[in-house]
Formats: structure tokens, C-alpha cells, sequence
């Protein structure tokens, strides 16, 4: 029992209720204290992703210990993959609420804003932490239902609208879980992820199995937002304020979607060849369709979220390969491969979506506009994002030496070792159509003649802004040290272990 | 068994609404009935023929109870389902005073 795996919950939701009492009586409260508190929680998460390894850590809520074997209580499990995740929530999360300083003050509201968004960092960091499938779905609706206010915070027309379609997609996926966990109860009498797993192994139905393992997918694909359900995300996406927009498609989607559906097809259900076909052919479709449905796009944070949908599509294929690897017992090593290509992708994701989004949002800071054609020659009045956004960018598209390039080359020697040559070739054109996509974004935006008389005014953005995208850029470049088998070995490798391992993580759980 | 099957049948009346509806509010009902129709799904989950509430009678061992813990469940997703409506009826509030209108066809800048 590690009594510090509590506090990536307890603490973002007691400093929610915090800002809102205190908050009422010191107006710079609610910034400061939201930063300190997510520093705190990155802090510590950094500290849990060195130590964790291949070892799994079980919290019991309540201390309720297991009665004959059968655990009763809530669990709350770290593990290699699960420190991943939790270290790039927290990380980017600080980032952004940093960042909100200067960016808050185009809203009113401050207090509404930072105790949401706390509420938001519990929840993904319940959901991530949870080794309970009920209290995922609880989590699940506690950050999600802030986000919905989120996204809806600038309550304009289009924020509105873009909240409404979000929230009754959102809506339907909930019930599809919830249905799913329901099937679950009703054949194995428990929610604990690793009792699943072993009920499951005795003996089960073929058909109601595989209606489970849909309901589930189409749950959780819509919140991740993999290809047929991906209509709500660029409109909620772009309309959120920028901090959000960071938050949501850099770690909010991989949270609550892409995590959740690695962890219960790998851990809880027993890989079956065609499901792990049909995650793979979903991620190929985001993949490309993403992309080609971004490259005409003129508003910035909407090219960008559809971005999102098409790499996000890179991490669900290269999962799905090492998925169907896995459920024909053969190339193991192949396997791994595949699946650290994907979790790779996921992370370096996080940190150039993030900053992406960061930078559309100090244009949209300075300029007031999103789109790219009212823009042109910011390079010059804003050195600091060019150049950031430049790195950023380059990371996207897949050039050397960011970290994008080396999770796509990892993933693409995993699809052409696995022998789905089809799809290297897929993934190599859609990193090219999206270098052209973002050698758009940069020769409008920054490089082009501005052809706006205002521009004398325009200036750099304040210095928390600056900080945030700063840092980001350099954790873009830093992250390809990743691929440095010292490194590697040392963060990745334990999440691999967890995934590919169909008995460790429910054996090691039972058996604390 | 009819009882599994008319609640699968509510889920479905909610999802037809959902899908057909054009009033923002009819929208908002249809979701909720498929709500309560993942509810019932639970409640019924944990009944037992001829059980009785789950509070242990030492003096009785043979008693049947029904299951607490689908109860408990449920206590919890309606409070959730309540703040989901709440939120829901607040952005199509909001929606109602920027439009003057409930249907969503005058509803659609957000394209492409």
C-alpha cells in the first residue's frame, strides 16, 4: 500500500472546492494556488515513473482487504503503464494551468475556470489510476462533465453548439459503457479489473463476450474519438479556450479513451484475433481519413484537432498490430515492438499537440482570429512561438531529430516486420500529407506577408505563456532520448511487460 | 427474461429519439429515457426471485437477499445522470437565448 497513490486524486478535487471558498475573498488565488498544486502532482508523479519499474503498486480504499482471496474494495493500481500516462497528465496539465495565468484574462470567471479544471485532472487521474471498472466509470463522468462546461466556457454560439454535440455524443457513450459494465456484473459478479479477468479465463459465453467487447469499443471510441465517431471532436476541440484545447486533445482523449482501451483489451479481456483486426483496421481509418479531412482546413485549432484524430489513429493501429500479433501467439518480440511504438506515439503526442494548441492560442491571444488567412508574418513580432511552434510542428510531421520521427520509424519497422505492408505505406504517405498540412500552417501563419496594417502592434506574448510553450519544446526534443535503450528500458519497457503479460497484472494484484 | 428484453426496447425507443428528433429539449428526453432504461437494466440485475432486502438476519441463514451492490450503482449513476441533464439543460438554455430557437436545423454554424 504506497499512501501517496491517493493524492493524484484527493488533492486536484479538495483544491477544486479550495479555489471556490478562497477564491471568493483573494482574487489572485485561484491562479497560483492551481499551479503549485498541479506542480506538486507532477512532481510526485515523476517520482512514481522511476520507481514503479516492472512493479505493481495496489492501493485498497478504505483498507478493505481481500475476503478469501476475492478482493471487495476499491483498488487503485500503479503500474509501468499506468505511471506513464499519470506522469504526462500531470506534466501537460501543469503546463496548461500555467499558461492560463495570461491567457484567463481574455474570460471572466477565473474561479469557475480553475476549479473545472482541477475537477478534470482528478477525474482523468481516477480514471487512469482505477483498477475498478465502475469507479473508471465514475471518473470517466466526473471529467468528462467538466469538460462539457469547459468547452462550453466562452458560451458564445459556436462554443455552445460544439458543447451540445459533445455532450449527447458523450452522453451515448456513457450509456454504452455502463451497459457494457452491466453485461460484465451480470456474468462475473465483480468490477475488479484483474477478478474479471480470472472469472472470465473459467469459462464464458462466445457471443455475449464479443457483444461486451463491442459495447466497450464503441463506448470508449467515441471518447477517444476514433474514426466513426469522431464527428464531436474538432468542434469541441476548437472551441474550448486554448489551455483546454492543450488539455483535452493532448491528454484528455488518451485518458479516458485510448488508455481505458488498451488496459481492458490487454489486462481484462483475453485477445481475440478479431477484435485486435478491427482495432487495427479503426486506428488505419482515423489514420488517414484525419488527415485528409484536416488539410483543408483554414481555422487553426480545428486543422489541429483533426490532426488529433489522425494520430491518435497512428497509436490505435500500432496497438492493434501488436494485438493481432499477440492473439496469434506469434513474434512476440515483433509484438512489443509494435505496442512501444504506439505508447511512444501516445506520449510525444501529448507534448506537441499540447504545445500546438498553445501556440494557436497565443496567436488567438494576440491577433484575435483563428484563421490562417488573416494571419501572415507573425515571425518577426513573435519570435518565441515561430520557433516553438516550428519544433512542433516538425515533431508532427515526422522529421528527425524530434521525437516524432522516431515513434512513426518505430512504428513503421513494427507494421513491415508484422508484414502489414500496406499499412507502412499508409502511415509513411499520411506523415507526409501532414508535413504539408503543417508547412501550410507555418508559411501562413508566421512566414507570409502580413498583410494586416495592425501588425505593428502585435507583440510577444506575456511571459507564463512563453514559459509554457518553452518548456514544451524542449520536452519534444528531449523525449526522443527515449529511443536510447538505457532510457527505454528504464520507462517504457515495464508498460510493455504489463500489456503483453495476459497473467501478471491480474495475478499480482490478487495476490496483495 | 420479458423484463430484459422491454428494457433493451426502452434503450432503443431513447436512441430513435435521439436520432429523429429535431427540438433540442426532445433531444434532451431521449436521453434520458435511454438513462433510466440503462437503471432498470442494473436494478434488475441484481434482483433475486423471492429475495428480500439485503439487511442479514443471523437468526435466519436459508434467507434469500437480492443483491445490495447493483443498487448501490445505480444510487450512483443517477446522481451522475442528474448532473449530465443539469448540465444539458443549462448549454440548451444558453442555446435558446442566442438562437430564439429549439430546432436544431437553425443550429448549424459549426461545419466542415
Amino acid at each position: 500500500m504506497n499512501p501517496l497513490i491517493p493524492l493524484f486524486v484527493v488533492t486536484p478535487l479538495a483544491g477544486a472546492f479550495l479555489i471556490m471558498i478562497i477564491g471568493r475573498y483573494f482574487e489572485e488565488f485561484n491562479k497560483y494556488f492551481t499551479s503549485v498544486l498541479m506542480l506538486f502532482l507532477a512532481c510526485i508523479s515523476f517520482y512514481f515513473l522511476f520507481l514503479t519499474g516492472d512493479r505493481i503498486f495496489v492501493y485498497k480504499v478504505g483498507g478493505w482487504e481481500p475476503v478469501n482471496r476475492i478482493p471487495i474494495g476499491i483498488y487503485m493500481v500503479m503500474d509501468g503503464f499506468t505511471a506513464i500516462v499519470v506522469c504526462i497528465i500531470n506534466l501537460i496539465g501543469f503546463l496548461s494551468a500555467f499558461y492560463s495565468i495570461s491567457y484567463i484574462k481574455r474570460y471572466t470567471a477565473g474561479n469557475y475556470f480553475y476549479a473545472l479544471f482541477c475537477i478534470m485532472i482528478g477525474g482523468m487521474n481516477g480514471v487512469v489510476l482505477s483498477g475498478d471498472l465502475f469507479n473508471i466509470f465514475v471518473f470517466l463522468e466526473i471529467s468528462v462533465i467538466s469538460s462539457y462546461a469547459l468547452v462550453a466556457f466562452g458560451v458564445e454560439s459556436n462554443e455552445l453548439e460544439a458543447s451540445f454535440k459533445y455532450q449527447i455524443l458523450g452522453g451515448l457513450a456513457s450509456f454504452l459503457i455502463l451497459f457494457g459494465i452491466g453485461f460484465i456484473y451480470w456474468k462475473t459478479k465483480t468490477l475488479n479489473i484483474a477478478d474479471i479477468k480470472v472469472a472470465f479465463s473459467r469459462g464464458h459465453d462466445k457471443a455475449l463476450y464479443l457483444f461486451i467487447q463491442i459495447l466497450l469499443l464503441s463506448g470508449f471510441g467515441l471518447k477517444a474519438a476514433i474514426m466513426p465517431f469522431h464527428a464531436w471532436l474538432p468542434d469541441a476541440h476548437s472551441s474550448a479556450p486554448s489551455p483546454i484545447s492543450a488539455m483535452l486533445s493532448g491528454i484528455f482523449i488518451k485518458a479516458v479513451g485510448i488508455y481505458v482501451i488498451i488496459r481492458l483489451f490487454f489486462n481484462m479481456f483475453s485477445v481475440s484475433e478479431q477484435i485486435a483486426f478491427l482495432i487495427t483496421t479503426l486506428g488505419t481509418l482515423s489514420m488517414v481519413a484525419g488527415v485528409f479531412l484536416a488539410i483543408g482546413q483554414w481555422d487553426i485549432k480545428r486543422l489541429l484537432a483533426y490532426h488529433s484524430i489522425s494520430q491518435m489513429g497512428y497509436v490505435v493501429m500500432s496497438v492493434g498490430i501488436g494485438m493481432i500479433l499477440i492473439s496469434k501467439s506469434i513474434k512476440p518480440e515483433i509484438a512489443s515492438l509494435a505496442i512501444a511504438g504506439g505508447l511512444f506515439h501516445l506520449v510525444n503526442h501529448a507534448a506537441f499537440k499540447g504545445l500546438l494548441f498553445l501556440n494557436a492560442g497565443a496567436i488567438e491571444y494576440t491577433l484575435g482570429t483563428r484563421d490562417l488567412k488573416e494571419m501572415g508574418g507573425l515571425s518577426k513580432f513573435m519570435p518565441v512561438t515561430s520557433a516553438t511552434s516550428f519544433i512542433a510542428s516538425m515533431s508532427i510531421s515526422g522529421i528527425p531529430p524530434f521525437n516524432g520521427f522516431f515513434s512513426k520509424l518505430i512504428i513503421i519497422i513494427a507494421s513491415v516486420m508484422a508484414g502489414y505492408y500496406l499499412l507502412a505505406v499508409l502511415a509513411v504517405i499520411v506523415s507526409v500529407i501532414t508535413l504539408a498540412s503543417f508547412l501550410k500552417f507555418q508559411r501562413y501563419a508566421f512566414f507570409n506577408k502580413s498583410h494586416d496594417n495592425n501588425n505593428k502592434n502585435v507583440r510577444e506574448v506575456p511571459f507564463p505563456m512563453l514559459f509554457s510553450m518553452i518548456v514544451l519544446s524542449i520536452i519534444c526534443v528531449l523525449l526522443s532520448l527515449l529511443v536510447i535503450p538505457g532510457i527505454r528500458e528504464a520507462i517504457l519497457t515495464p508498460a510493455i511487460h504489463v500489456l503483453t503479460d495476459p497473467v501478471k497484472y491480474s495475478t499480482s494484484i490478487l495476490a496483495q | 427474461m420479458i423484463a430484459y428484453i422491454l428494457c433493451f426496447i426502452l434503450f432503443l425507443v431513447g436512441l430513435y429519439g435521439v436520432i429523429t428528433r429535431r427540438n433540442l429539449v426532445k433531444i434532451a428526453v431521449s436521453l434520458s429515457i435511454m438513462e433510466i432504461s440503462t437503471f432498470l437494466f442494473f436494478a434488475l440485475l441484481g434482483y433475486i426471485d423471492g429475495g428480500v432486502a439485503p439487511i442479514v438476519d443471523p437468526a435466519d441463514p436459508a434467507k434469500v437477499y437480492v443483491d445490495p451492490l447493483p443498487q448501490a450503482l445505480v444510487l450512483t449513476a443517477i446522481v451522475i445522470g442528474l448532473a449530465t441533464t443539469a448540465m444539458l439543460m443549462a448549454v440548451i438554455i444558453r442555446l435558446y437565448r442566442k438562437y430564439g430557437t429549439f430546432d436544431i436545423r437553425e443550429i448549424k454554424n459549426l461545419r466542415g
